[in-house]
């Protein structure tokens, strides 16, 4: 079992999304994240989707993908070189003493300070799964209040010069 | 020129060369119903939208063309829903076209609305929700496109009343299919067609095991041939019943959980099985991993997710049936003789053949019924059936000559079919013989198709196997569950004659042996109205050789 990430090309319409899903749900398939949005073209939306499975069970989940008419084309990218990210928001507890703490904090991981109330501070900060989980750790201790984060979204770099 | 959207639809279906549907009507088609009045389409109303939707599915089955139903929005739409997900487990062509409320109020759980659309996603191949009346006949269009190529299956069109009044300025030449996640197949893998050629003219102990798919793709004659010239024997699947002559020397009938002991052990002992257009159902296979445990395996299907989904092959091959078994064929070499291995299944048949008792209440046996009806149309009769019993010993004892004539619901099992799916067969194939081989249980849940039957004067002839239990159901109970008959005895029942002629058709009671072939013929005579026969069949006969599920398919129950 092991973590593979689709590149998944759709139809920019309405129903898409719960075609996809209900497939999953259906079949029995764990969607670990999921997002999707439009491409650079506007007719087209690209899913990003992680999923764990065996090689056989990702064969058939993207081989039934594949039968859904309004999927354009599954890639499996887990093994190519990849740009990850996720964007997160975490409102954390920060009483006007532990505020300089929790801004170095965001500092170290290049993360920022979007929104500033009286005890609390929202941060914001996009990056790969690993990263998140590290400033989510580390934040833990002030007293998160409320987190959201979105799925990932991935993209296969570019060929490099040799 | 400016039309209706109603018009448009059915200008499209004229397109399409449809030339019946099935469907009932209902305040938000009355559009379509308004235009349907002045059209030369033949519409066919029947008493439940269940039963336009079996007898659409029936039609397609029969003529391998797209079946066409239509219902009015919520509950006519819904009535709708055990019929496509039959066909769609079926992997049947059919168009349902749903009524449904105006646009403004879509989602506004205004009077007889029903998000169709959401509820058969998982049992349609595809389906649309019609967002301007511009877009009607691409929709049409692509909906019969999307049905019936590839793998076949039901697509679900839905029509807000609002758009289908609405008149727009139409031009019938342009209609493009628009369709960039959707490709036909076309040709196959010719090194892999080469590899299993090789194959088989190496194997031993071969076996084709055959489905749906070869009557789908057209493909009986190639499966034959394939047969024919290397002597290879043919088990067919439920789905693939008509697919290969019952009375061919080859044939070795169903395999499975109710298949014959000389099919199931010729899987056991095979060295190479060649699938065609299968896909390995659990009630094929038994215990997965004792199946065919000493072959090597060659798998066609137009479908590449049925490839490895349940069991692991050597040499898949992705494309359309009939394409694929033409070029084997070609690269096969004919052996003249027959072998130890057809000895061997002589052997087996010789010694395990299908057979059954007498009655020890001095009733009917129900297969001897099945016998008769196979003997009187010499094979020649569209089969349909309905679920439990009835469709196993339909299955064991009618030998088919041709294919597309075994209507019966394979994948979803649904109780109820037979009789509309009669009904939609004979309006398709007007001269050949159609028979029903019913339950009494399954044949009370579309009863009232009768009355579509006589209004159209449709002579079908239903053939009750009537054992006052709800008998598959009761078989269970005998040999898992200690014989305790939960809910199963249905002997509290109509009267069949005089339900029949309250509707008009005609009725038959038949008690005894002898008064059994007398029934039929007189049956078969009858042109202008349906025929009941109530064959009072032995209470406790069970469908035997049996599997139980998760089983190996060698451990048959049933004497031997
Ligand atoms: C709609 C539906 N409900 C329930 C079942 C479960 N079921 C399978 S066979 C069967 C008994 C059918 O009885 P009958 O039509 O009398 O046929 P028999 O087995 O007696 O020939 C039942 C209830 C089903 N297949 N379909
Ligand atoms: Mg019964």
């Amino acid at each position: 079992m092991k973590k593979h990430t689709l590149a998944v090309t759709v139809e920019n319409k309405p129903g898409v999304l719960t075609r996809v899903a209900t497939l999953f749900r259906r079949r029995g398939y764990n969607i670990d994240s999921l997002a999707v949005g439009e491409t650079e073209n506007p007719s087209v939306s690209r899913m990003t989707i992680d999923v764990t499975g065996d090689d056989k069970i990702i064969e058939q989940v993207s081989k039934q993908l594949y039968k859904l008419v309004d999927v354009i084309k599954v890639v499996d990218i887990t093994e190519e070189r990849l740009v990850t990210r996720e964007l997160i928001l975490i409102k954390v507890k920060a009483d006007p003493s532990v505020r300089s703490e929790i801004v170095q904090l965001v500092e170290i991981f290049r993360a920022r300070i979007v929104d500033i109330g009286k005890n609390t501070l929202i941060v914001e900060a996009t990056g790969d799964a690993g990263k998140m989980e590290a400033i989510e750790d580390s934040l833990k201790p002030f007293g998160i209040l409320e987190l959201v984060r979105t799925g990932k979204i991935a993209i296969v770099r570019g060929p490099q010069n040799s | 020129m400016k039309l209706k959207g109603a018009e448009i639809l059915l200008q499209s279906l004229k397109q399409e060369g449809v030339d019946t549907i099935f469907g009932y009507p209902g305040g938000t088609v009355l559009p379509i119903y308004d235009a349907l009045y002045d059209s030369d389409i033949r519409h066919i109303l029947v008493r439940h939208e269940q039963g336009a939707a079996h007898a659409a599915d029936a039609y397609a089955r029969v003529t391998g063309k797209t079946g066409v139903c239509i219902a009015t929005s919520g509950p006519g739409a819904t009535n709708l829903v055990t019929g496509i997900a039959t066909a769609n487990m079926d992997s049947i062509p059919m168009v349902c076209f749903t009524g449904q409320v105006a646009s403004p109020l879509i989602g506004r759980d205004a009077f007889q609305e029903a998000d169709i659309t959401g509820i058969t996603m998982p049992i349609t191949k595809h389906n649309y929700v019609l967002e301007r009346t511009e877009d009607v006949a691409r929709i049409v269009k692509e909906a019969f496109y999307i049905a019936s190529t590839n793998r076949p299956g039901p697509v679900v069109v839905d029509l807000p009343k609002d758009l289908m009044e609405k008149e727009i300025d139409y031009d019938p030449y342009n209609s493009e299919i628009n369709l960039r996640g959707y490709r036909v197949m076309k040709g196959c893998n010719y090194g892999q067609v080469v590899l299993a050629a090789g194959i088989i003219n190496k194997s031993e102990r071969p076996v084709i095991y055959a489905g749906g798919g070869v009557i789908a793709s057209d493909a009986a004659e190639e499966l034959k041939e394939l047969a024919e010239k290397r002597k290879i024997p043919v088990t067919t699947t439920l789905m693939g019943m008509s697919a290969f002559p019952g009375t061919n020397y080859l044939s070795l009938g169903m395999l499975g959980m109710h298949g014959t002991r000389y099919a199931n052990y010729a899987i056991g002992e095979c060295d190479l099985l060649i699938a065609v257009g299968v896909r390995f159902d659990d009630r094929v296979t038994g215990k997965i991993a004792e199946f065919a445990p000493h072959a090597r395996i060659i798998h066609i299907d137009i479908d590449a997710a049925e490839i490895g989904k349940n069991v692991d092959v050597h040499i898949p091959i992705v494309g359309e049936v009939k394409e694929v078994l033409q070029a084997i064929n070609k690269r096969i070499e004919t052996v003249e003789e027959f072998g130890e291995w057809h000895q061997t299944i002589d052997r087996w048949k010789g010694e395990y053949p299908l057979r059954y008792g007498t009655s020890s209440e001095g009733r009917i046996m129900p297969q001897h019924v099945i016998e008769k009806i196979s003997d009187l149309t010499q094979g020649e009769a569209i089969i349909t059936t309905e679920v439990g019993q009835n469709q196993m010993w339909a299955a064991h004892y009618y030998k088919f000559k041709n294919p597309r004539s075994f209507v019966t619901s394979g994948g979803l099992g649904t109780m109820g079919f037979g009789l509309p799916a009669a009904i939609g067969a004979k309006i398709a194939c007007p001269d050949r013989p159609v028979i029903d081989i019913a339950g009494d249980g399954s044949i009370q849940m579309n009863i009232q198709e009768l009355g579509t039957a006589i209004a159209y004067k449709i002579p079908v002839i239903i053939c009750i196997l009537n054992n006052q239990y709800l008998g598959m159901v009761r078989q269970w109970q005998s040999l898992f569950y200690g014989g305790r008959f939960s809910y199963t005895d249905i002997s509290n029942q109509p009267d069949f004659v005089k339900l029949a002629e309250a509707y008009g058709a005609v009725g038959m009671r038949v008690k005894t042996t002898q008064e059994v072939d007398g029934a039929l013929r007189e049956a078969l005579k009858v042109t202008d109205r349906p025929v009941v026969i109530d064959f009072w069949v032995d209470r406790m006969a069970d469908v035997y050789p049996m599997v139980a599920p998760g089983e190996s398919l060698l451990n048959m129950l049933g004497e031997e």
